[in-house]
């Protein structure tokens, strides 16, 4: 626990370097976050009754999702990754005394969450002083906003836990290229990046609440504004934690094979 | 006249060299190719989905905005396969690349745009092509000839907005590498945002896009022409106006051009 | 004639003590530290000449290639190369220099050598008899036959080199500038490389601008050697200047930079 301990440390020094990007990282998402509130701002003056949730847990949503981009945004993935697999320097991390996938877990987690420590903050307080309506509303209730940490915390497991999923299919595809790009596309479009799972018609949306993808930032933008019933939030904690354990374990399966399909072909 | 046909020769060359190395690898093309179908593909979904639910925008219509989304994405689309060099310029000055331009004798523009044709984009410009034919069949556009003059302002408009903002971008990399990320809200930004016209972000916003980067004027001012909101005829030309944002943008290069032969690296 | 007349040059970069706190501290606030990577350059360099130029990494070598191909503008002083002053006139300038660099490639990856050959005929705009009979000769003596028709990510370094080489030069420049040409190459290769430069310089009479860490580089080919550190010219003189101290090369050189300390 130690080692990724001090591992976290040095990512979140190498993101305190980068100052601009950080300055720049928040500038952009309080940009985006702001179009896509006119948005719905656009939609909600033309059928108020449409609105699948509340105007202002609809902006809570789009801020918290900005916010915490690094959490769940399934793009943010690690050229280094993909490259030492296509071009075969992996062996060499094979030769090591560790465990490829938990490695590569870890370092995915601590980037991103050293990344969201560094940019939640200035958007949050910005779109906290944003004025009404189009500002940040606090959590429903003290409850919610506990639930809201845990299933975020949940939800960037389950991210990464794909993540890795697309390093590992990398060993087994031609065009690593092609791979992600129709991942990060199905991925985004599920997962409710693209629109908030609501906004969909509602039995789509039943389909898509119980899918893998709506576990890593569906459930917790949601919780925080109280938009989702008691059953309703139980039911997404457990899919989170069931889709976490399946997609964890099919990763670590698909790691086990390609581990030793480059032992027996050299890479 | 001579000197022009000689560089526009020499593109064509450089454009050749891009597509036989993009053949090598034919399947990792189509894969790619097909991939950037889907990615605008799910914000088209994202678009009738929006749809199914809200019967308009600000008053626009659904085949409407499917109009406005797909030429915005057309133009897009073309900077990013003709300008792709300025685009992904910071991998350029990051392994030292561009040393190797300034000891030809060519423009360093030219040669900027040469080295990356990025064909791969003709996935996204189908989708767009699918989406404006299909606008064209839902909406009651009355199709003149002024208007489709006006559609094709648009594209020629809208590719130079967006090339500009690509050299800014470029020009940008020569004073610091990191920190470029907020580019992407004018250049994604634009893209992902610009689906719906730009009227329904309110008055300040179309402010700022009409005379500081003048997206309206190839994509909001024109669509009302089109869509037969607007009659007069400057609607038809702003378009083109929008040209002179390459101006500026050039400016900036030659600034950052004579900075990194001054600080090197 | 290469002139550079009192040339300097610096750069600032930023600096960060080690530490989680002192991150945290750059954060808000950044130290920048001055290199002065030319300091008072003065030489001259004769038509036909073949100079090493020579020095620990981070000399200013670098530096000297860049500014006397264009690419860099110092801080103060003049630069003439055969009466052009490089950083003003860049594109009549680099009509007239080949450039290697040695670590880096000029050549496109995914096609066959001869193609990216093709196009560097149309950026310098090289007649047609012209590039041909260039091609032919550069061909035989670098013995690319066969090289010219396989992609370049499928040669050799070696056979790369030979490519990379022939492309500088298919516009017969007056002057040639060599960045650690010969790094990483096995022995045939580096040979053949040495060979063919020694010929160049006699039969066209090119001048030839060389850096490089390898000694024996320097043995077959310059006729003349500057030394360059901590952006001062420390030495201008022939391999028989430096050889006094003994047999082998390397611990002579190696001797002399930290008897200078560089």
């Amino acid at each position: 626990m130690k080692k990724y301990f001090s591992f976290f440390r040095l990512r979140f020094a190498m993101g305190l370097q980068y100052r601009a990007a950080a300055l720049a990282g928040i500038v952009t998402q309080f940009a985006w976050g702001f179009m896509e509130i006119m948005v719905f701002h656009g939609f909600y003056r033309a059928d108020a009754s449409a609105f699948p949730m509340s105007f202002s847990a609809t902006v809570s949503y789009v801020w918290l999702q900005q916010a915490f981009l690094a959490l769940s945004a399934v793009w943010m993935l690690e050229n280094e990754i993909f490259d030492s697999i296509v071009d075969g320097n992996i062996a060499y991390e094979l030769c090591r005394p560790i465990n490829i996938y938990n490695m590569w877990y870890s370092r995915n987690t601590a980037n991103r969450l050293s990344r969201a420590v560094l940019r939640c903050f200035p958007v949050l307080l910005v779109a906290a002083l944003v004025p009404a309506p189009y500002g940040m509303n606090g959590p429903a209730s003290a409850g919610h906003f506990v639930l809201f940490l845990i299933t975020l915390l949940l939800g960037l497991a389950v991210t990464v836990s794909f993540n890795m999923l697309i390093y590992m299919l990398t060993f087994f595809t031609i065009s690593p290229q092609g791979l992600r790009i129709f991942f990060m596309s199905t991925m985004e479009f599920f997962s409710g990046a693209v629109i908030p799972l609501p906004f969909f018609p509602d039995k789509l949306r039943q389909v898509m609440e119980l899918l893998p993808f709506a576990s890593m930032q569906n459930v917790a933008l949601r919780v925080y504004s109280g938009s989702m019933n008691g059953g309703e939030m139980r039911r997404a904690v457990f899919l989170q934690v069931f889709w976490l354990i399946v997609v964890t374990g099919a990763g670590k399966l698909l790691c086990r094979v390609a581990e030793k399909r480059i032992t027996v072909q050299g890479g | 006249m001579e000197k022009m046909w000689k560089a526009v020769g020499l593109y064509m060359r450089y454009v050749s060299i891009n597509v036989r190395c993009v053949m090598q690898y034919k399947t990792s093309f189509v894969l790619t190719v097909v991939g950037q179908f889907l990615v605008s593909f799910t914000v088209f979904l994202g678009i009738f989905f929006m749809f199914q639910r809200f019967p308009q925008v600000e008053g626009f219509t659904y085949s409407e905005v499917l109009l406005c989304f797909s030429v915005m994405l057309l133009e897009f689309s073309l900077a990013e396969m003709f300008a792709r060099g300025f685009d992904a310029f910071s991998g350029m000055v990051r392994k030292g690349e561009f040393d190797r331009i300034l000891v030809r004798p060519r423009n360093e523009i030219l040669q900027v745009l040469g080295s990356k044709f990025e064909l791969t984009r003709i996935g996204r410009m189908a989708q767009a092509v699918v989406m404006f034919v299909y606008g064209i069949a839902e909406s009651e556009v009355r199709w003149s000839f002024s208007k489709v003059l006006t559609v094709l302002f648009m594209l020629i408009g809208g590719t130079a907005v967006f090339t500009g903002l690509f050299m800014i971008y470029a020009a940008l990399c020569f004073f610091t590498l990191d920190g470029l990320e907020f580019m992407n809200v004018f250049t994604d930004g634009a893209r992902e945002y610009g689906k719906y016209p730009i009227g329904i972000y309110g008055k300040k916003m179309l402010l700022f896009t009409t005379f500081i980067i003048p997206y309206a004027l190839v994509q909001y001012y024109p669509l009302l022409y089109v869509l037969g909101r607007r009659t007069e005829r400057i609607f038809m030309f702003l378009p083109l106006l929008a040209c002179w944002f390459l101006l500026p943008a050039g400016i900036l290069w030659k600034f950052g051009v004579r900075h990194y032969k001054s600080s090197g690296s | 004639m290469i002139a550079m007349e009192h040339v300097c040059k610096s750069y600032r970069i930023a600096k960060r003590n080690a530490g989680f706190g002192e991150a945290c501290k750059s954060f808000f606030h950044r130290k920048y530290e001055v290199i002065q990577a030319l300091d008072d350059v003065s030489f001259t360099i004769g038509d036909g000449e073949m100079v090493g130029y020579i020095g620990p990494n981070g000399a200013g070598k670098s530096s000297t290639i860049k500014i006397l191909s264009g690419i860099l503008t110092p801080d103060s002083g003049d630069v003439f190369v055969d009466g052009r002053i490089p950083y003003k006139n860049r594109i009549r300038h680099v009509r007239e220099i080949g450039v290697v660099f040695g670590q880096r490639s000029q050549l496109w990856w995914d096609v066959p050598v001869i193609d990216s050959f093709e196009l560097l005929k149309d950026i310098y705009s090289i007649p047609q008899f012209e590039y041909k009979e260039s091609l032919e000769e550069l061909t035989e003596l670098l013995n690319l036959g066969e090289l010219l028709r396989s992609p370049a990510r499928q040669l050799s370094l070696g056979q790369r080199m030979r490519c990379e080489i022939a492309a500088s030069l298919l516009h017969r420049p007056r002057i040639l500038f060599l960045d650690e040409p010969t790094i990483g190459l096995d022995a045939v290769s580096k040979l053949a490389v040495r060979e063919f430069i020694l010929r160049q310089n006699r039969i066209h009479k090119t001048t030839v601008i060389l850096t490089t860490h390898d000694m024996q580089d320097i043995e077959a080919l310059a006729s003349r050697i500057l030394l360059i550190g901590k952006g001062k010219i420390l030495m201008d003189g022939t391999l028989e200047d430096i050889r006094k101290g003994g047999d082998n090369i390397d611990e002579t050189v190696a001797e002399l930079y930290r008897s200078l300390d560089i």
